[in-house]
């Protein structure tokens, strides 16, 4: 939890909007995650969840505003440093490396977090073999923690969908993530699994330090493990606020009939 | 590598070692070559088995690597073994270079870059003010090694091994490089590359970089190439050249590194064996073995061998 100290917010978006062609995806959206926090962020379809986190991935471009992170401004920074600096994400359509096994899938994740390169792994130096082993190791540990061990050398490919949204998820923590982004990590889980799942993604928050900024249809799940929930409506926040306020909020409510 | 892998390459290693004491000349010649292609198909599959980038014109740059051997022989009298890692050198250069603008072109567009690599390189060979270099149409003839250290093998007997060393040391590197760190980050560029960046993989670098160790490596075949047939001009290495290299990798299968071996021995010997049964329409007859090949071997030979070992594995158990 977010301890008395924890004033800073780690994540910081600001009036970000963002534009494809005629749509508007994104129209001044602005709220801040606090460090150790689950936010909840929640909006009919076509709101704009996913632009957001593809802005705070520098997947996108936005066309206003500004994202802060640990104080200091992501727009300036390539799409290969986010990790780096403490970002880890998953897909909401999944974006796994499809041919390769699922032990390599999370040692990738941890690609930024180890060293050598073409000519000290061509020649097998001390410190790109050292490196290469402390990457196994981790990535061994994350597949036991998330149940995958018994699949660690089997193709993604070949894997339950169930099974392959969670090696998104390990390879995601291999970076040794502050910040979090889960795409709709419930989707497509049956009821008990999205039980767990709340549980596992507090329980991971707890043990690895975690903050996490989670986008999810699922209401009961959102609402059961978010500190603070942030809903967004046509590229706008309509309400945040603690789950309790943000459920009954009529602007909500109205979204949500209206789209069904 | 398993058990089952070591010995098998105990055995090949001993066979290959054997073998310019067992067959004719020629055919030592002829297995010199299959160690060139296998070294060139290695680097090609580098980058487009591994990290899913197309080229059409790699001929170009085992041309390159072969002119760079020939003028450094010829024109200034460097000695043969230096060549290969100058060679090496420029086409590590020349790729890295290529691949940066070549970041911008995907798929269909990337093979067309590089087709257009691959047939102007003839034609950039004649021209003729730089023919003091090259020869022009000529080419360049260059003179065989001979055996160093008085050992008591013969010219094309010492070239094969020499090639064979170097094809070794090659093999491992590309090894090296493809199971660890830097052979994980190609291959998620190819199979999701905003992934891979999203876990910090550096896309632009790698590919460039995947572009200049696969010329390199298309380059020192080239130069081998040129010292086992003692001559370079600019119709060798017309575009058929990078066609074929791109068959050796299919053929041999992709993203694998004993694929390059297999791939070198089709592209070597199968159109021999072709014209050796139609003289009319050896190249229909190549088109056969083509396909029958990738029909019954979808992954390569290189994958069907995977497979079958993998099932006397599980017989034995
Ligand atoms: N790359 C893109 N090109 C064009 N339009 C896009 C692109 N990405 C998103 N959009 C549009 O932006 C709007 C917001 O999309 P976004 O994917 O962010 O919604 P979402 O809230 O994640 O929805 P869902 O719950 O369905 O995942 C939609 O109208 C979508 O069509
Ligand atoms: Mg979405």
């Amino acid at each position: 939890m977010a301890g008395a100290v924890a004033s800073q917010p780690l994540l910081r978006v600001q009036d970000v909007a963002v534009r494809f062609g005629g749509i508007v995806a994104l129209d001044g959206v602005s709220f801040d995650v606090m460090p150790g926090h689950i936010v909840g962020l929640i909006g009919p379809n076509g709101a704009g969840k996913t632009t957001l986190f593809n802005c705070v991935s520098r997947l996108y471009e936005c066309e206003r505003g500004d994202i802060g992170f640990d104080g200091s401004s992501l727009l300036a920074v390539p799409r290969h440093r986010i990790a780096a600096l403490g970002i880890g994400r998953t897909f909401q359509n999944l974006a796994l490396f499809r041919t390769m096994s699922v032990l390599d899938n999370v040692m990738v994740g941890r690609h930024c977090r180890t060293s050598g390169g073409f000519f000290a792994n061509a020649l097998r130096l001390p410190f790109a073999i050292r490196s290469d082993r402390e990457a196994r190791e981790y990535a061994h540990a994350l597949l036991t923690l998330l149940g995958l061990e018994s699949v660690a050398a089997t193709r993604v490919s070949e894997l339950p969908f169930g099974t392959q949204k969670r090696v998104e998820l390990a390879r995601a923590l291999a970076s040794q993530p502050k910040l979090l982004l889960l795409d709709e990590p419930a989707s497509g889980l049956n009821h008990e699994e999205v039980g767990k799942l709340g549980a596992l993604i507090r329980g991971l928050r707890e043990k690895l330090r975690l903050t996490v900024l989670l986008v999810e249809h699922h209401m009961n799940l959102v609402m059961s493990i978010s500190d603070w929930v942030v809903a967004l409506n046509f590229g706008r926040r309509i309400a945040q606020g603690a789950s309790a306020e943000v459920r009954e909020h009529p602007e909500l409510v109205k979204a949500y009939l209206g789209t069904a | 590598m398993s058990r089952t892998n070591v010995i098998l390459l105990a055995v090949l290693l001993t066979a290959a070692c054997a073998l310019p004491f067992i067959v004719s000349n020629y055919r030592t010649f002829q297995f010199t070559l299959v160690l060139v292609y296998a070294i060139a198909l290695l680097g090609l599959n580098i980058l487009t088995g591994y990290n899913g980038q197309i080229s059409l014109g790699h001929g170009a740059f085992y041309a390159l690597g072969a002119y760079c051997a020939a003028i450094l022989m010829d024109k200034m009298g460097a000695p043969y073994w230096v060549t290969i890692p100058a060679a090496g050198a420029v086409c590590l250069v020349a790729g890295f270079l290529f691949g940066l603008p070549a970041l911008r072109l995907e798929g269909l567009y990337l093979a067309l870059a590089t087709f257009a690599l691959g047939v102007a390189t003839p034609q950039l060979l004649k021209y003729h003010h730089l023919e003091k270099w090259t020869g022009g149409v000529q080419g360049i003839v260059i003179a065989k090694p001979e055996a160093p250290f008085g050992l008591p093998v013969n010219a094309d007997q010492w070239l094969y091994f020499f090639t064979l060393a170097v094809t070794l040391g090659m093999f491992l590197l590309a090894w090296n490089l493809l199971r660890g760190r830097i052979g994980r980050a190609l291959m998620a560029i190819r199979d999701h590359h905003l992934a891979a960046e999203s876990m910090g993989v550096h896309n632009a670098l790698y590919k460039s970089l995947a572009f200049g160790v696969s010329a390199l490596y298309t380059g020192v075949a080239g130069a081998l190439g040129a010292i086992a047939v003692q001559f370079v001009a600019p119709d060798s290495f017309n575009i058929f050249l990078s066609i074929m290299l791109l068959v050796g990798i299919v053929v041999g299968g992709l993203a694998s590194i004993s694929g390059a071996l297999y791939g070198a021995l089709f592209i070597q010997f199968v159109p021999n064996i072709a014209d050796e049964i139609s003289k009319a329409a050896p190249w229909a007859i190549f088109g056969i073995f083509m396909i029958g090949f990738v029909y019954l071997m979808p992954t390569g030979v290189a994958g069907a061998v995977r497979l079958l070992l993998a099932r006397r594995r599980s017989h034995e158990i």
